[in-house]
């Protein structure tokens, strides 16, 4: 050897497949930029302005609370951006600002922070911060703004100043699909789920293009086709079943699976890796438990929407299915 | 008819289930021709080349050896012989440096410089006049063990006992590991002495059939093995399987072409499956047809950081440093140095040990291709459970094991693990998952023994 280079004594494998875990979690979270992007189509500049709230309490508790990972800083492995930007997704246009800052403080901090950082939280941040927000502020998280075409005019009490209890603003307050087939039996045209055309949550207006992200998701193997799929299955099925039974009381599936949070919890909530089961048989068990209790909750719960706690029920599940349910080891 | 027609599947090559895609790197070398290495001067043959007892040495300081005579008798029964590489003088029987990184007792012979190194060796019954104890005597004593790399004596693995019938031989040439082309040059070059080796062992196994399983990068072996085949009138099925690591892995294979386990802590033999290495197979036959013995074997030396990639005939005893030499020596960007390939190949700190049974290649990289990514906390994204081809849970026994949780590791069936490195392969968190399952394999084994 003429030159003298500089040999490293490892262990095997010494090759390394593409992916990693910030890279990863970027990627998710640009899949996420079309669907902002529809929420300001709809809502305007509010879709935006909650949006930036909710990111920037996960960043702060991260920048301050997180665990410094290996690239020094724990915001450059993109998951609390992640997180921030799906809180904002579950929430109404007219949210005040400085709850939603609060949501994702306690995103950040009660769902992932206390339990020992990225990969350790049982429960999805988001969703964490998000039922932390409906238990707080039950009034601010239904008030539902309808899109209505303005983009610069903010909606609602988005400006609202913390802890004030103003007058309820409730005159441009409407009814969400899921309330208004809840509570007066009124369905909505599918053709509007699936374009968006309907007030709710940021991120769960537009339907075509959760499926859209879905299906490139899975094609990237950066989420797990069973999750989605289960879900999505399991409450088909048995809306379906419902629907046959009596068609004047139960929604239509179809209705079931566009109406609400569901694609958007079941595309991005239910499937975020740590809060997920391993192995394939664990992951039919709590995507089709999780399609179950949507069903349950919305038919029969107290109330419209069940996405949340049921995604939040099969996490705290999650544990217990990955000791039971194990994969047949080869040869056994 | 082929396998794959059999079952249908005409245009789907068969596999396993799982497994990952690392990127190939074969073009490095896998048009280079096998070369001869010049002979040099010295010769280190450590007495342990194989798995099982050391062999026994012959040969004192001063002897003159011829080359192909046997310098090393077997130690026990799993334990084969060992021949002098040249023609030349026993200059030591000493400790010397060993691949696997200890000094282990080896004989050293200085190569005769006036010598023409011509194999002269007397002519051997030939395998269809011996009996099946004289054809297994007869393998041990020509030191053959697998040439795929973990370096099993073949007699033992040959000597099947009556109880448990072979039904199937199947030749290994799936070469999986990247970076390596040995078993393709072999196969490509030596594919009339492949397949009479298949024909004498299927003589003293009587396997209903022998297949020859060949990952699809290897067109051309495909094609000199049907026409080998054919030209001997000799029924073997070659049978091309999808490009995928670690295809190579013998249950791997069986998996793929029969659909059928082999039983945890079981071997092939037990589902009536005897594998070998296509080159183990191609020393037997020049064994018993050129009495040589073996005492040299294909090696791929490539990578990156080497200036000549090739794949070279290289007598055992070899110092690896004067066959790099041979291949234009490495690069400055060398970073590793391996023994094997990338995935399962073992980490080596200087190139001044031998050339032995066991060395299928020698890998140059450079830090282009081992990327030590950041270790960042397990996501559970489950992607090293999709590549565990033994449905592992490397997630979990990893943790484990760096909990120090042992017995649970076991319950986890980590003793199962062999070591593909697959899983650390994929996990986007950079943890070294088959690494801590491999401490952990070692305490577990290390408790028993207590």
């Amino acid at each position: 050897m003429v030159d003298k280079p500089k040999i490293t004594i490892s262990s095997s494998p010494f090759l390394h497949d593409q992916a990693t875990t910030p890279k990863i979690m970027w990627e998710l979270g640009y899949t996420l930029v079309p669907i902002l992007l529809a929420a300001v189509y709809y809502f305007g500049l509010s879709a935006l302005l909650v949006s930036a709230a909710s990111i920037a309490g996960c960043l702060v508790t991260e920048y301050y609370l997180g665990k410094k990972g290996p690239l020094g800083n724990p915001l450059w492995d993109g998951s609390a951006v992640v997180t921030g930007l799906l809180l904002a997704l579950t929430l109404p246009p007219g949210f005040p600002l400085w709850m939603a800052f609060v949501g994702g403080v306690v995103a950040i901090g009660m769902g992932k922070v206390i339990w020992g950082g990225l990969g350790q939280n049982v429960f999805n941040p988001a969703l964490v911060g998000r039922a932390f927000l409906q238990a707080a502020f039950p009034t601010a998280i239904t008030t539902w703004e309808p899109p209505d075409g303005r983009y610069w005019g903010l909606r609602g009490t988005n400006l609202a100043p913390p802890f004030y209890q103003g007058e309820p603003v409730d005159a441009l307050s409407t009814a969400t699909p899921l309330s208004e087939m809840k509570f007066s039996q009124e369905p909505t045209a599918l053709s509007d789920l699936l374009l968006g055309n309907i007030s709710g949550s940021l991120g769960e207006t537009c339907g075509l293009l959760l499926l859209i992200a879905c299906i490139y998701l899975i094609a990237r193997r950066i989420v797990n086709w069973r999750i989605p799929v289960g879900i999505l299955a399991t409450v088909a099925a048995f809306s379906a079943i419902l629907y046959l039974i009596s068609p004047d009381r139960y929604p239509s599936p179809g209705f079931m699976l566009l109406a609400g949070g569901l694609l958007l919890g079941a595309v991005y909530m239910a499937t975020d890796p740590v809060s997920s089961p391993l192995a394939p048989k664990g992951i039919w068990i709590y995507s089709v438990g999780i399609g179950f209790l949507v069903v349950l909750i919305r038919v029969w719960g107290g109330l419209p929407e069940g996405v949340m706690y049921a995604i939040l029920l099969m996490n705290a599940a999650t544990p217990l299915i990955n000791r039971f349910v194990r994969p047949r080891v080869y040869g056994y | 008819m082929t396998a794959t027609a059999q079952n249908g599947l005409k245009d789907k090559l068969l596999t396993f289930r799982h497994g990952v895609h690392p990127e190939e790197f074969k073009e490095l070398s896998n048009h280079q021709p096998i070369e001869r290495m010049p002979f040099v001067e010295d010769y280190t043959l450590p007495l342990l080349q194989h798995i099982g007892a050391p062999s026994k040495p012959l040969v004192r300081k001063g002897q003159r050896v011829k080359r192909g005579d046997m310098i090393a008798e077997p130690g026990s029964f799993v334990s084969v012989a060992l021949h002098a590489p040249v023609d030349g003088t026993v200059t030591d029987v000493g400790l010397y440096g060993h691949p696997n990184g200890q000094m282990l007792p080896a004989i050293r012979i200085k190569a005769d410089p006036f010598s023409t190194q011509q194999l002269d060796q007397p002519a051997l019954r030939q395998p269809e006049e011996l009996s099946k104890a004289e054809f297994i005597e007869a393998i041990q004593q020509a030191g053959i063990v697998g040439l795929g790399g973990a370096a099993f004596p073949a007699h033992v693995k040959f000597n099947i006992s009556e109880d448990k019938p072979c039904r199937y031989l199947m030749l290994n040439g799936c070469e999986c590991e990247p970076f390596l082309t040995c078993d393709h040059r072999v196969m490509v070059e030596y594919a009339e002495e492949l397949i009479d080796g298949a024909c004498i062992l299927q003589r003293f196994i009587q396997a209903e059939k022998v297949y020859i399983a060949i990952e699809a990068n290897k067109p051309d072996a495909v094609v000199a093995l049907r026409e080998a085949a054919t030209k001997a009138g000799f029924p073997v099925e070659v049978v091309p399987l999808k490009v995928k690591y670690p295809q190579g892995a013998e249950k791997m294979m069986i998996s793929a072409i029969l659909g059928e386990e082999v039983p945890a802590g079981k071997l092939p033999i037990d589902v009536g499956v005897l594998v070998s290495n296509v080159g183990t197979i191609v020393a037997m036959s020049q064994y018993f047809r050129q009495s040589q013995p073996l005492i040299e074997r294909v090696i791929t030396v490539t990578g990156t950081a080497v200036r000549r990639p090739a794949n070279v005939l290289v007598p055992l005893g070899t110092p690896m440093r004067d066959l790099v030499e041979f291949c234009g020596g490495v690069t400055g960007e060398a970073t590793r140095i391996l023994l094997g390939g990338p995935m399962m190949g073992i980490v080596q700190k200087s190139l001044d040990t031998p050339v032995v049974k066991g060395t299928s290649g020698i890998l140059v990289l450079t830090e282009r291709e081992v990327q030590d990514i950041d270790t960042f906390s397990c996501i559970r994204c489950g992607r090293c459970l999709e590549a565990c081809p033994l449905f592992l849970n490397p997630a979990r026994l990893g943790l484990l094991a760096r909990k120090g949780l042992w017995d649970d590791m076991e319950d986890y069936n980590a003793l199962d693990c062999f070591e593909c490195g697959s899983c650390s392969y994929v996990c986007p968190s950079g943890i070294p998952l088959v690494q801590s399952i491999k401490v952990g394999k070692a305490m577990i084994r290390e408790r028993k023994s207590k």
